[in-house]
């Protein structure tokens, strides 16, 4: 056997076998089975191995059909070119099959991730957007009330109704809001509240000064007010008055409502009932922490306490 | 001349009312009442032929009200929204405004209390609203009676056992007897299911109260509470506190 005709077979076979490996791997790129993996590498090696060796041989039959002598050295090496042909390729087969199984593994989680973060992201956005119908339709109501009685005053309580449901809409759950904001927009709500319920309803709000920049996730205040005032108003037939108190503690700002009930007809031991779940589950999914959240009652108040952790 | 009471504890929402009442010149406001116990007073004091209801209100709910007056008179309920209610409403053909509500509704509203006036539907129609309106979550956790003439609200808790006697029933609290006239059933399908317990067809008794239970007669229990009382347990009631108790 001549130099050239070592280097001619070498250069065909080792190319054949990388034209094979190629097709292999764009193979296991389309397509992954999802069971008898390794059937499915040994067949397709075993494929392609055959296929290679009959394809060489043509080849080399075709180019050296003269030479005798050549042709039989490749007919008795035949058996061990199939070996190395059929075990490259099995290798590549194997390496694909975990570099792709591997990729579709991270691409799932990826996707999972994904899910669950929109998931989470849409139960967070519900949370806040729980508009008590309760309370649009009673102040649509008296809005409408207040047109021919006090016009100016029905302007003026559209613009607050407004005001009040836009803020419910804009705000980004992530950002969280500085004690300022959020105490404005309260404010913005209790205004309307006490158009509705006259002189039964008054709030008295005490903040620290310098408590007002700490920050506090966007609209939870609102429910837990919401929830003294229904509370308060329709367990007793007296005018009520919530005192909203913030203080800062360390590392938390520490938010207090307090409302009066009827213990005698009213049993608020019940956990957190009374319309504060939601609060209890959007500080879980921001903070993952159930014990933000407390309520207590002393004689005839009901305490909701809210910790914020502070970074 | 006919007269109308106004209930309802948001200020504004009285106000809408009175000012669409005034194209009725026959018609007149007897009193404005904020909550419930003004209701029953003035309704006992008035006699009126028609009342606007508000459903939630402080203390006791408009249903709670209705079920202590003997007679109730004709009523239109005024509502914000109240998924427990509006169903109920439909069903008994007793009419109801969703608020805000328009003043052409108000007069629909307001005619078809004049046409059954005359008939008198309309008070059957509110007995069966009373007695199907399916409670609310607040409703199961209480009851409400009158007793001389004073409102008591009795949190489910205290209830020991209710007893059936003739159209009463006997609900026996740790504060004493009170009387209520409603159906066994009714009891049973509003009080929280897995705290009262039908054990007999006149006996509906509270789990928490049960410490003994103790063979009686024939194929017959009889439970002991703490209270001391005893209170017997028919075959299928107790095949229904086996189911309850975990037995």
């Amino acid at each position: 056997m001549s130099i050239l005709e070592a280097s001619v077979d070498s250069l065909i076979s080792n190319l054949l076998l990388a034209g094979c490996c190629l097709l292999i791997i764009n193979n296991m790129r389309y397509y992954l089975p999802r069971k008898e993996k390794y059937w499915y590498v040994l067949v397709i090696s075993f494929g392609f191995a055959c296929l290679w060796l009959i394809i060489l041989r043509l080849l080399l039959w075709g180019i050296f059909h003269r030479d005798e002598s050549y042709l039989d050295s490749v007919n008795r090496s035949s058996t061990l070119r199939f070996a190395i042909g059929f075990l490259t390729m099995g290798c590549m087969a194997s390496i694909c099959l975990l570099w792709y199984t591997q990729k579709e593994q991270t691409e799932m989680d990826a996707r999972k991730q994904e899910a669950e973060n929109l998931a989470k992201e849409a139960e967070l956005f519900k949370l806040r957007q729980q508009l008590q119908p309760h309370f649009l339709f009673n102040s649509l109501n008296s809005i409408s009330a207040l047109v021919s009685i006090n016009p100016e005053q029905a302007r003026k309580m559209v613009h607050q109704l407004s005001d009040f449901l836009r803020g419910t809409l804009k705000k980004e759950e992530k950002e969280l809001v500085p004690l300022e904001e959020e105490l404005q927009y309260l404010e913005l709500y209790l205004e309307i509240e006490k158009v509705r319920f006259g002189h039964r309803l008054s709030t008295v709000i005490q903040s620290d000064e310098f408590c007002r920049s700490m920050k506090l996730p966007p609209l939870l205040l609102q429910p837990i007010v919401e929830n003294a005032i229904k509370f308060g108003l329709y367990d007793t037939t007296d005018d009520i008055t919530i005192r909203i108190a913030v203080r800062a503690e360390t590392g938390y700002l520490n938010i207090t409502v307090e409302n009066p009930f009827d213990p005698q007809t009213s049993s608020p031991k019940k956990g957190t009932g009374f319309g504060l779940n939601s609060v209890q589950r959007r500080l879980y999914l921001l903070f993952a922490r159930n014990d933000l959240l407390q309520t207590s009652a002393v004689q005839n108040l009901f305490i909701t306490t809210v910790k914020i952790p502070q970074s | 001349m006919k007269t109308v009471l106004i209930i309802d504890d948001e200020p504004l929402a009285r106000s809408i009312v009175k000012e669409y009442l005034q194209s009725y010149p026959d018609i007149e406001i007897a009193q404005e009442c904020g909550d419930g116990f003004e209701g029953l007073k003035f309704i006992q004091q008035y006699r009126p032929d028609l009342i606007f209801l508000d459903i939630q209100m402080p203390k006791i709910n408009g249903f709670e009200m209705l079920e202590l007056i003997e007679e109730p008179p004709a009523i239109i309920f005024t509502t914000a929204f109240d998924e427990y209610a509006i169903k109920a409403f439909e069903n008994h053909a007793v009419d109801y405004l969703l608020k805000p509500f328009s003043k052409e509704r108000f007069a629909k509203a307001m005619q078809n209390w004049m046409n059954q006036s005359h008939t008198g539907r309309q008070k059957s129609n509110t007995q069966a609203l009373l007695e199907s309106v399916s409670a609310s979550p607040l409703q199961k956790q209480r009851v409400v009676v009158k007793m001389a003439g004073k409102i008591k609200i009795i949190p489910m808790e205290d209830i020991h056992y209710l007893e059936a006697s003739d159209d009463y029933v006997r609900i026996h609290t740790k504060e004493g007897v009170f009387l209520k006239n409603k159906t066994m059933n009714h009891f049973e399908q509003n009080l929280d299911p897995q705290v009262f317990v039908r054990t007999h067809r006149s006996w509906l008794v509270n789990i928490t109260e049960i410490t003994r239970i103790e063979p009686y007669e024939k194929e017959g229990f009889l439970l002991l509470l703490k209270s001391g009382a005893s209170v017997p347990v028919s075959k299928t009631g107790y095949s229904r506190l086996k189911q309850i108790l975990g037995w």
